[in-house]
C-alpha cells in the first residue's frame, strides 16, 4: 500500500483532491481504491469544459471485475483530463497519487467544499475501519 | 455462514484478496488478475476448486439412473476413467446444472458439480436416484486443485511416484485416473479443466491438500484466483451456471445443444419440453460478442438487435485479446452487428464463433 501524501484531501469514497499552487484542483482515486478494483483495463473521463458538481458521478474506471463511478469531490469546471490514461489505465494502479491522476477541476468555492473533504489522516481511519 | 476451504490459510498467507463466492471464502486474486490469466495461458497455473461439490453414485443401477437424469448420453462412457459434460435438466427442460460425470466402475460414478447449487443438486439427485436404487453420497472430505496451462501436466507428472506417473502421463483428454502423489497421497487426476488449457483437475483428500498445494507451488505453478478463472473461461467459451443459463433457460437458448444426445428411446428428465422447443424453432440464441470499442461488456447490459432486445450474460476484459468479450441471449436471426448500451450509449459490437481463444491465440474472426 502507497503511503498516503499529506497534501490530499479525499472523499469517503475514495477520490482525492490535490489544490494546485495556481488554484486548480487535481483529481484521482485512491490508492486504496485501485487495490480493491484490481487491475484496470478502462477510464471514461470528463470533456474539459464540463461543468461538474460536487458528489455527481463524473468519470467512470473499470476493472476487469467491475465498473466504478468517479465522483467529483468539488464543484467547478473541468480544466484538464489526463490524455494518456484511456490507453494506459494501469498506471492507475501503478502510481495512483501521481501519474493516475484522472482530472483537474477549477473550483466555483474551493474554501467551503474542501471543508466537506476528509484529510489524510480522517482517510486512513476510515478504510482501517472498512477492512474490519 | 461463510464456509473455508481446507486451503484457506494457505490463500491468506499468499496476501489472496479474498471474496465471497457462493457462501465460500474464496480467493480473487493474488495481486494482479490479468497477471495470474498470463501465467496459465503461457506456463502452468492452479486453483482452489474444493468449493464444488463431489457427488459418488453407487449401486448396480447407477448407469440407468444417469441416462435418466442427464440430457447427455452416458453411454458415451464405455472406459472406466472416461468423463462427460452435461447438462442436468427439470421436467421443463431448463438447465439445473451443469456438472461432469466420470465412469469408474459399473456400479460406481462420480459427478463434480457447481458449489452455489450444491443444495438444490443434491435434493435433486437424491430424489430421482431413490427409484433406481442408487446411493448418493456427498464427499466434502476431498479438497480438489485444477491445475492448468501448456506446462501444467508436465509439473503435476513431477510430483508422482514412477508407476503412476506413466499412467497418468498416458491418460487422453476427458479422463480421469488414481494416482499417487507425495508422501504417498492418493489422488484422483482428471485431464479436465474450466480454462481451455489442458491440465489436470486432481480430487485430493483433504489432509494431503495443503502439501500438494505447497509442492505444486515450489514446482512453479503460479496460484491463481476466481477472477483469472472467470476470464480464462470465457475466453474459452465456456459457459457459467447462474450466469450465463439457469432453470429459466434450456440447452438450446445456452448454446449447449451438443451436449444433449437425443439418442434413439431414452427418457431422459427434459427430453420432452426440449423436443417440443426443438420443433417450434425460433428461441432465443446464445451468441459470442467482440467489442472493438474501448470499455467493458458487463452482465446485464442490454443489447440492442433488430429483433428486438437481447441482454449481456457473461461479459468481461479479456486479457489475451486485450479487448472485451462476452455472451449474449439474444432473440435468433438477429443478425451480425448488433449493439450494446453501455450507460446509456450505443456501442457497435460484432458476433463472433467462439471460443475466442485457443492455444493462447485469438481464433480466427475475433
Amino acid at each position: 500500500m502507497q503511503e498516503i501524501p499529506g497534501d490530499l484531501k479525499f472523499m469517503k469514497s475514495h477520490e482525492w483532491a490535490r489544490v494546485e499552487d495556481k488554484g486548480t484542483v487535481t483529481c484521482g482515486i485512491s490508492d486504496h481504491a485501485q487495490g480493491l478494483l484490481g487491475d484496470l483495463v478502462y477510464v471514461e473521463l470528463p470533456s474539459v469544459g464540463d461543468t461538474v458538481k460536487a458528489g455527481n458521478a463524473c468519470a467512470v474506471v473499470e476493472s476487469v471485475k467491475a465498473a466504478s463511478d468517479v465522483y467529483a469531490p468539488l464543484s467547478g469546471e473541468i480544466v484538464a483530463v489526463n490524455d494518456a490514461l484511456p490507453d494506459k489505465p494501469e498506471t492507475i494502479n501503478e502510481d495512483a497519487y501521481g501519474d493516475g491522476w484522472l482530472f483537474v477541476i477549477k473550483p466555483d468555492n474551493l474554501a467551503e467544499e474542501l471543508e466537506e473533504l476528509l484529510d489524510p489522516d480522517a482517510y486512513a481511519e476510515l478504510i482501517e475501519s472498512e477492512d474490519h | 455462514m461463510t464456509q473455508k476451504t481446507i486451503l484457506n490459510d494457505s490463500h491468506r498467507a499468499l496476501g489472496a484478496k479474498m471474496v465471497d463466492f457462493g457462501g465460500w471464502d474464496m480467493p480473487i486474486s493474488y495481486g494482479s488478475q490479468i497477471e495470474e490469466h498470463h501465467a496459465v495461458r503461457r506456463d502452468a497455473g492452479m486453483f482452489d476448486v474444493s468449493h464444488m461439490t463431489v457427488v459418488d453414485l453407487a449401486g448396480a443401477r447407477t448407469r440407468e439412473f444417469l441416462r435418466r437424469l442427464l440430457a447427455n448420453g452416458v453411454d458415451k462412457l464405455k472406459l472406466p476413467g472416461k468423463a462427460l459434460y452435461s447438462c442436468m435438466l427439470d421436467e421443463q427442460g431448463g438447465v439445473i446444472d451443469d456438472l461432469i460425470v466420470y465412469y469408474l466402475a459399473e456400479d460406481f460414478f462420480r459427478l463434480v458439480v457447481n458449489a452455489a447449487t450444491r443444495d438444490k443438486d443434491l435434493a435433486w439427485i437424491t430424489r430421482q436416484a431413490a427409484a433406481f436404487d442408487v446411493k448418493v453420497t456427498e464427499r466434502p472430505d476431498f479438497a480438489m486443485i485444477a491445475v492448468q496451462g501448456p506446462n501444467a501436466r508436465d509439473k503435476v507428472l513431477g510430483l508422482l511416484t514412477p508407476e503412476t506417473r506413466a499412467k497418468a502421463a498416458k491418460i487422453g483428454k476427458f479422463v480421469a485416473t488414481e494416482a499417487e502423489g507425495p508422501d504417498g497421497m492418493p489422488l484422483f487426476v482428471a485431464r479436465t479443466g474450466y480454462t481451455g488449457e489442458d491440465g489436470f483437475e486432481i480430487v485430493v483428500p483433504e489432509a494431503h491438500a495443503v502439501t500438494l498445494w505447497n509442492r505444486l507451488r515450489e514446482a512453479g505453478v503460479t496460484p491463481a484466483g476466481l477472477g483469472a478463472r472467470d476470464t480464462l473461461r470465457l475466453e474459452a467459451g465456456m459457459n457459467l451456471y447462474g450466469q450465463d443459463m439457469d432453470e429459466s433457460v434450456t440447452p438450446w437458448e445456452a448454446n449447449l445443444g451438443w451436449t444433449v444426445a437425443l439418442d434413439e428411446g431414452r427418457d431422459f428428465i427434459g427430453r420432452a419440453a426440449l423436443e417440443r422447443q426443438k420443433a417450434a424453432g425460433a428461441h432465443r440464441v446464445m451468441v459470442g460478442l467482440v467489442m472493438d470499442e474501448k470499455g467493458v461488456l458487463r452482465h446485464g447490459q442490454r443489447v440492442v438487435t433488430a429483433q428486438g432486445d437481447g441482454e449481456i450474460l457473461s461479459g468481461s476484459f479479456s486479457p489475451t485479446l486485450g479487448k472485451s468479450i462476452a455472451f449474449a441471449r439474444v432473440p435468433g436471426g438477429a443478425g451480425e452487428t448488433l449493439q450494446v448500451d453501455i450507460r446509456g450509449k450505443l456501442v457497435p459490437v460484432r458476433v463472433v464463433k467462439y471460443p475466442f481463444v485457443r492455444d493462447g491465440k485469438a481464433c480466427e474472426g475475433v
